[in-house]
């Protein structure tokens, strides 16, 4: 590939040249973000803009799917005044993938102020896919009324407060709720109901089996004191320790970042509406106005292949822009 | 002798403005305006004052003047605001003297405190 479109490097951790073993050819479609490969417990970024050709006999990826968060849709304020567009663009670029992805992981903050206008309009935005969409809630999608409506909308197949499990070309899916119940001065949580579910729900799977786990809050420390972590995880990490390969995808941060740890996987999404700080570089976590010229560099869609075979999944964000 | 009588009359002037203070708390109409409506505001994922102490009877009103909603929740559940946008309002009369830690349930790093005396 040696056109350039725009260089825009999300991650590139270790300024290594390109590993074409085990590259994915759907990789090759996106200008900007970065390429985040596991290979053997180890994480490996490249910047997709460094790439001068890639192996065309790679494989184009089993597995295919697209994770979006933080939609807040009826958010209106100077940050991003147009959040349905934003969210449209981001629809744009997924039917634009040259290899559609099977479905797409919504990890919630669907609406902003959980209100039934700002569900249906992220509903009819979605349509345009014609792909089924997995939800979690965020915290902004269960005010008001414990998150009934949510599970009205979304839950159908959910246990508890809208978790569950599926499988797809032998990968195990797991939605996590951690935004009910929360408490003062805490972060998010999980509860032990929904603990001992994943407890048993993980307990007859083999250790071969990937594992892809959503939910809102980020399942890590990222930065507690703006509540970015989720006080009970270390719990359900524990019931995922068996499996080699564990990629948690989370939202609520409103930027990508990652971490590995041991054979867990760590990624957040950026948000569809609107950017917030980075940990610690603002008073608050409040949204982050940037010019407006430069909105869309910031906000992005997350595309994951998965390869039978291939250890590892690959998790691509790409921006707006 | 004028400075006796002067000392004398001031005397009993504050003598005066205590006893009707007194009988404010009583519950006279002078009560209304020696208990104010008093305001937290809410901006920058934070409550400020985070702690207010107030009389018993007062009204706490909270304005949200932050980009993005928020919500009031008592600790103990003994009140609790809808969900507040940017510019709307919460209220609540302390009526029992005490102390009411609260936070807002969306994003439960933010925490108050409201002293009632």
């Amino acid at each position: 590939m040696t056109k350039k479109v725009k260089d825009e490097i999300l991650h590139d951790h270790n300024h290594d040249g390109i590993d074409r073993r085990g590259f994915l050819k759907c990789m090759a479609w996106a200008g900007t973000g970065a390429l985040c490969v596991m290979q053997g417990g180890v994480l490996k970024s490249y910047s997709l803009s460094r790439m001068s050709d890639l192996d065309p006999a790679a494989a184009a990826g089993e597995l295919s799917f697209v994770q979006i968060s933080d939609s807040h849709m009826g958010f209106n304020k100077p940050a991003n005044p147009d959040v349905a567009g934003t969210l449209k663009a981001a629809v744009d670029k997924i039917n634009a993938l040259p290899v559609a992805p099977e479905f797409l992981l919504h990890t919630g903050d669907i609406s902003h102020l959980s209100k039934p206008e700002e569900f249906d309009n992220v509903d009819q935005i979605l349509k345009s896919t014609g792909k089924d969409v997995f939800f979690v809630p965020g915290e902004h999608d269960v005010l008001n009324d414990d998150g009934k409506q949510f599970l009205e909308r979304y839950g159908k197949g959910s246990k508890g407060s809208g978790w569950r499990s599926f499988d797809k070309k032998g990968v195990h899916f797991i939605g996590l709720v951690n935004v009910m119940n929360l408490k003062a001065g805490g972060l998010g949580t999980l509860g032990h109901e929904q603990l001992e579910w994943l407890e048993d729900d993980v307990k007859h799977l083999k250790s071969s089996t990937p594992i892809v786990v959503y939910a809102h809050i980020p399942l890590w420390a990222v930065y507690p004191e703006w509540g970015w972590g989720t006080e009970d995880s270390a719990q359900a990490l524990a019931y995922l320790k068996k499996f080699g390969s564990v990629t948690v995808l989370n939202g609520h941060i409103h930027q990508t970042m990652q971490k590995v740890e041991g054979n867990v996987t760590f990624h957040t999404a950026a948000s569809t509406a609107f950017p917030q700080p980075q940990p610690g570089k603002a008073d608050s976590p409040g949204p982050m106005k940037v010019p407006a010229e430069q909105l869309r560099s910031v906000l992005g869609i997350t595309n994951v292949n998965y390869v039978r075979g291939q250890h590892a999944l690959a998790v691509v964000d790409s921006t707006l822009a | 002798m004028r400075r006796r009588v002067c000392v004398a009359s001031m005397a009993v002037a504050i003598l005066a403005a205590v006893v009707l203070l007194g009988t404010g708390t009583f519950g006279f109409t002078v009560q209304a305006q020696q208990a104010p409506a008093t305001e937290v505001k809410i901006d920058n994922f934070s409550f400020g004052p985070a702690t207010i102490t107030v009389a018993a009877g007062t009204t706490v009103t909270w304005t949200n003047r932050d980009d993005i909603p928020h919500t009031v929740v008592a600790d103990d559940k003994s009140f609790k605001s809808k969900v507040l946008d940017t510019d709307e309002k919460f209220s609540y009369t302390f009526s029992k003297p005490g102390t009411y830690p609260y936070f807002c349930s969306v994003h439960p790093k933010m925490t108050g405190k409201v002293v009632v005396q």
